[in-house]
């Protein structure tokens, strides 16, 4: 008959009106500042320098190729070059940024400058509590605050962190034993033709290319 | 004592005015009742907004609001600071006066009707012969005041609502008018008081309210049918459906003016629903007549009160209706049985004392709601969607 279904609809949100005081199970609210659900490992709210070792300064694997500031669909990350260069993880000398800094206002989470970089230099965070009372300064991130060490991005995304870490190390294992086998063939080389052998020093670093 | 507490009310109003020269106390009285009934309402509207915001939150599984004040009891006062601390703007093209003018005209409209509600035993601010023809008048301007809200803004969502709005308001003031009929054929008289006095005896204990008829109750259900669609309530709120115009007629409307819509909208409520309890509930009588001891007035709020909590239990419950679906639900189904209401209320009263008339008027109220309804759904106006293209 015409307004059975009114009714059942009605006896259904009853039984909801009363049962969400009677068992807690149908509560799905997590009341959040007070509560949190545990951190999911897919997620990704904004991005962040990972830097290796102690140093943030020294450590930072990016090497200002500006491959990310290019690709940033809405244009929010802005880096400077340096002027001089320091050593990368395998020691080759690289320049870094002198400035880099993303507009949290204006990033919109979607992970395009991590898909392109290609020294592993840029990852999608997990925090998201970025509000500020400076809606100017505040909302821009420069490269101290972007920067976080490799150990917090093995906390946060930890399958994602050890693929990385292990890509690296097959890298930086290749260019050891590249430059190891161009050492050994110079002195190869030194000892066949008994040359002075003044140069063999920095060949391994030039060798990594 | 307790004849003092029914009348509380009244007596104090009397040694209010007491105070003034005798030339004075009449028109003191009534500012001072018009006064209590523009405060009342608003704090009643408050009271029923929290109790919104928490039914349906548990009606979904939720908490609804609980951070101010002790369980979120001090929500109402935060959203009226935020509404209040909210620029007010006018479009740039709007024809300012009007859009000035239609939240006032609501508020002032919907308020009027309160003029003849009896919310308690001799508590009716004027007593007039033709009081639910007043009553229907002043809820019908409402209707302008939409309009005028539409129109002003400039807006084609606000416009589009407004003629929601219209279509749908004036397709369900006839069942509720019809609906109301009854009740005025069985009394003989359109005054709220009297219809209130004639449910006010008991048989046995239980009350002769009109609800208890058959014509009564197919009345009610039709009655609350209506009023639903009129107040723009859930499931009829089409005319501010967020999904598809924003949010209709008020859509150009900030600050202290949407807040004034809102107001209008649930005073609006509450006068359908005192009217409601008036016509079918036995207006302040006493559910049992062992009850009547309690003051009039607390039934009479309880009642309104009763009928706000269902309209939200609806609201939690039922989706939104298409536009086709609420006329032909209006024009097929509703009017037509508000009219064989009317014809078994005309059986009845001719049918005298006895079972016998119970017995006919059921009936024919129930074979034509099942007919009805069956040919209805069949032919796919009312009941589930069925989709040509789609599946
Ligand atoms: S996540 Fe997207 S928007 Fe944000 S900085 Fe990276 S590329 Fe730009
Ligand atoms: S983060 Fe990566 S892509 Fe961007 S500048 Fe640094 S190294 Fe290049």
């Amino acid at each position: 008959m015409l307004g059975e279904g009114i009714l059942k609809g009605l006896a259904e949100t009853a039984r909801n009106f009363a049962g969400s005081y009677v068992s807690r199970e149908r509560l799905t609210t997590v009341q959040y500042p007070e509560e949190r659900v545990a951190p999911i490992e897919a997620a990704r709210v904004f991005p962040f320098l990972v830097y290796d070792g102690a140093d943030w300064e020294a450590g930072l694997r990016c090497v200002a190729c500006q491959i990310c500031e290019k690709e940033c669909p809405p244009k929010c990350i802005y880096i400077e070059k340096s002027k001089d260069k320091k050593p990368d993880y395998v020691g080759k000398l690289q320049i870094y940024p002198a400035r880099f800094d993303i507009d949290v206002s204006v990033c919109m989470s979607c992970q395009i400058c991590v898909e392109v970089c290609p020294f592993e230099a840029i990852k999608m965070d997990t925090e998201f509590e970025l509000a500020t009372d400076n809606r100017f300064g505040g909302l821009l991130h420069d490269r101290k605050q972007l920067a976080k060490s490799n150990e917090y991005f093995h906390t946060i995304h930890p399958t994602e962190a050890s693929e990385v870490d292990a890509r690296l190390a097959e890298e930086k294992a290749k260019v050891e034993a590249k430059a190891k086998a161009a050492a050994e063939a110079a002195a190869a080389k030194a000892a066949a033709g008994a040359a002075p052998a003044a140069t063999p020093g920095d060949k391994p670093a030039g060798g990594g290319e | 004592m307790l004849e003092k507490a029914d009348q509380i009310f009244v007596l104090l109003l009397h040694w209010l005015v007491g105070f003034l020269p005798a030339g004075w106390q009449h028109g003191a009285g009534v500012v001072l009742c018009v006064a209590t009934i523009v405060l009342l309402y608003p704090a009643l509207f408050a009271i029923a907004v929290l109790l919104e915001r928490k039914g349906l939150g548990r009606m979904q599984n939720r908490y609804g609001p609980n951070r101010v004040g002790l369980f979120g009891i001090l929500q109402p006062v935060a959203d009226g600071i935020k509404s209040l601390t909210k620029e007010d703007i006018v479009p740039y093209k709007a024809d300012a006066l009007v859009h000035f003018m239609a939240p006032l005209v609501l508020v002032v409209a919907v308020f009027m009707g309160f003029a003849v509600m009896p919310m308690g035993r001799n508590m009716v601010l004027v007593d007039m012969d033709a009081s639910l023809l007043f009553f229907f008048a002043m809820g019908a301007s409402t209707e302008l005041s939409i309009f005028m809200a539409g129109w002003s803004s400039r807006n084609k969502y606000s416009l589009l609502g407004a003629m929601r709005a219209m279509a749908q308001m004036i397709s369900y003031e006839v069942p509720l008018l019809l609906s109301s009929v009854v009740i005025v054929m069985m009394t003989g008289s359109l005054s709220l008081v009297k219809i209130v006095e004639a449910q006010n005896h008991y048989s046995w204990g239980l009350p002769h309210w009109y609800v208890f008829t058959p014509w009564g109750f197919a009345g009610f259900v039709m009655f609350v049918i209506a009023s639903m669609a009129e107040t723009n309530r859930s499931p009829f709120d089409l005319p501010e459906g967020e999904s598809e115009i924003v949010a209709g007629y008020f859509t150009e409307y900030s600050g202290f003016k949407f807040a004034l819509f809102f107001l209008g909208e649930y005073v609006g409520m509450f006068g359908i629903s005192g009217l409601g309890a008036t016509l079918f509930l036995g207006g302040w009588s006493a559910p049992f007549a062992f009850l009547s001891w309690v003051p009039s007035w607390i039934w009479f709020f309880a009642k309104v009160m009763a009928w706000i909590c269902f309209f939200i239990w609806v609201r939690g419950t039922l989706p939104r209706l298409r536009q086709d679906q609420l006329m032909n639900f209006a024009w097929k189904f509703v009017l037509p049985m508000t009219l064989v209401n009317l014809m078994v209320a005309a059986l009845w009263r001719f049918m005298g004392e006895g079972l016998l008339r119970w017995v006919v008027c059921s009936a024919i109220v129930v074979v034509v709601y099942a007919v009805m309804g069956r040919v209805e759904m069949r032919r796919g106006r009312l009941g589930p969607r069925s989709y040509r293209y789609a599946e």
